[in-house]
């Protein structure tokens, strides 16, 4: 029994030490970016459950927030069918060290209040929106249907998002401080999405990531103006954070992997 | 494909007539969130599929697609699939989950919104305005599933499960689930 149960302990170790890096510039690396995008915004909102300032938008924010891990599922499934070697869409989430996730930045920053909750799901969400618009149209059917298939989920949340940064930004002269502060923090980490890493070139993904900048700048203006809120830079001379998509995370992943990752690496091949 | 098994006639072959029994058993598993709705209402049992001499050991898949991404009823609806095919006798069917065509509120059945409605769940509205993503737009009327008025509130997108939203009505001041056109 014990002799069992240490083989398969050594198995886990020997197969997440042995994970193979998906080569850069390959379609594995991009889903495991798409996926990991989805998983840690998904636990981050879902930090929220039972916490929401009114029921209702509790609900909300824990509906988006299993959306989101319903579209990661379906990217990790697919990764692991293309990066093979044993993973499974469990040890692509469970098993991967913090230098392996190829999250942006601002889907792993804290929650903050409710406005700056609200401000990053908005930014995201947006993001997303115009990034599975294009690729629900890729070459890779796969790919095309999971985009697809999310698109639907995604337009509920801009539009709840949207609609909660104009409400709070034109609400009272505390909500309009707070979306103020939120804006602060987080506008450094959204230069990131439209920085290609070596696995969106447009050869691989099919998606012209500079136009969908010029879009996603030109939705967020006008929601941000209609928030009242002031239109922050854009451009060479506005300092942007970067690295998430290649492994270089802040200092918040790690904690998020501990407790995300918890229970498969104090109680390996544990299953629900 | 739903079509299928309801008017199949004496003609049907035999392969045709043990497609259409498949089709019947499935009636019988219900959504586990809204227990008055079979998987055949709402419109998630896509094909069904066997092998061509097909007798109760052969083999089979049965294709189903979720309703949403996330959807947590999914693994459910597939461990009740297999165990009803089971009980009845069916021992290599698998159950294979696709996702494209994305499930629709149109592919569930008339049937399927009447008992909706009788359940206190607003059934999808027959024309499908769907979501989009121009803010605080005028939304579709939605029908109080209590006392039939059309005077309603919505009080969030997002409802108890994924493919519902929260309404309110303000004529009887009931709060009702509201199936979302999706």
């Amino acid at each position: 029994m014990q002799d069992s149960n240490l083989s398969n302990i050594e198995k886990i170790s020997k197969s997440s030490r042995s994970f193979q890096e998906p080569p850069l510039g390959g379609r594995g690396a991009f889903l495991l970016h798409l996926a990991d995008n989805s998983l840690i915004l998904a636990q981050r909102n879902s930090e929220w459950c039972g916490h929401g300032p009114v029921l209702e938008q509790d609900i909300a924010i824990t509906n988006i927030s299993l959306d989101l891990l319903g579209q990661a599922r379906n990217l990790y499934q697919y990764a692991a069918e293309i990066i093979g070697n044993g993973s499974t869409e469990d040890s692509l989430c469970f098993l991967r060290g913090e230098r392996e996730f190829k999250n942006c930045l601002l889907v792993e920053q804290p929650n903050g209040d409710w406005g700056k909750t609200i401000l990053r799901q908005c930014f995201f969400s947006v993001y997303q929106s115009l990034l599975y618009g294009q690729l629900q149209f890729s070459k890779d059917d796969t790919i095309a249907a999971i985009a697809a298939k999310a698109i639907k989920e995604v337009t509920y949340h801009v539009r709840w998002s949207s609609e909660w940064v104009i409400r709070l930004g034109d609400g009272t002269r505390e909500s309009h401080k707070r979306m103020l502060q939120a804006l602060d923090e987080l506008w450094p980490f959204t230069g990131e999405l439209f920085l290609p890493a070596g696995y969106e070139s447009e050869k691989i993904t099919g998606v012209d990531l500079t136009a969908l900048q010029a879009n996603w700048l030109h939705q967020i203006e006008n929601i941000l103006e209609e928030a009242t809120l002031w239109k922050p830079g854009f451009g060479a001379d506005v300092f942007m954070q970067s690295g998430g998509k290649t492994g270089l995370h802040s200092e918040h992943m790690g904690y998020i992997l501990t407790e995300l990752q918890y229970m498969q690496r104090a109680y390996p091949n544990s299953e629900w | 494909m739903a079509i299928l098994h309801n008017n199949f006639s004496d003609s049907a072959t035999a392969h045709e007539k043990a497609v259409a029994a498949i089709w019947n058993i499935l009636e019988e598993v219900c959504d586990p969130e809204i227990p008055v709705l079979s998987i055949i209402d709402l419109g998630i049992v896509r094909d069904v599929v066997l092998s061509s001499s097909f007798n109760k050991n052969g083999e089979g898949v049965v294709v189903i697609t979720p309703t949403y991404s996330g959807c947590p009823a999914m693994d459910v609806i597939n461990m009740d699939i297999r165990l009803k095919l089971l009980e009845h006798g069916y021992k290599n069917i698998k159950v294979n989950t696709v996702l494209s065509p994305a499930w629709t509120t149109d592919w569930m059945s008339d049937a399927g919104k009447e008992k909706l409605k009788a359940y206190g769940i607003s059934p999808p509205n027959p024309t499908q305005i769907v979501c989009d993503t121009k803010l605080f737009a005028e939304l579709e009327a939605i029908q109080c599933p209590r006392c039939n008025s059309y005077s309603t509130k919505l009080i969030s997108q997002f409802g108890s499960t994924p493919c519902k939203s929260l309404y309110q009505c303000r004529q009887c001041d009931e709060p009702f689930d509201y199936f979302k056109c999706y």
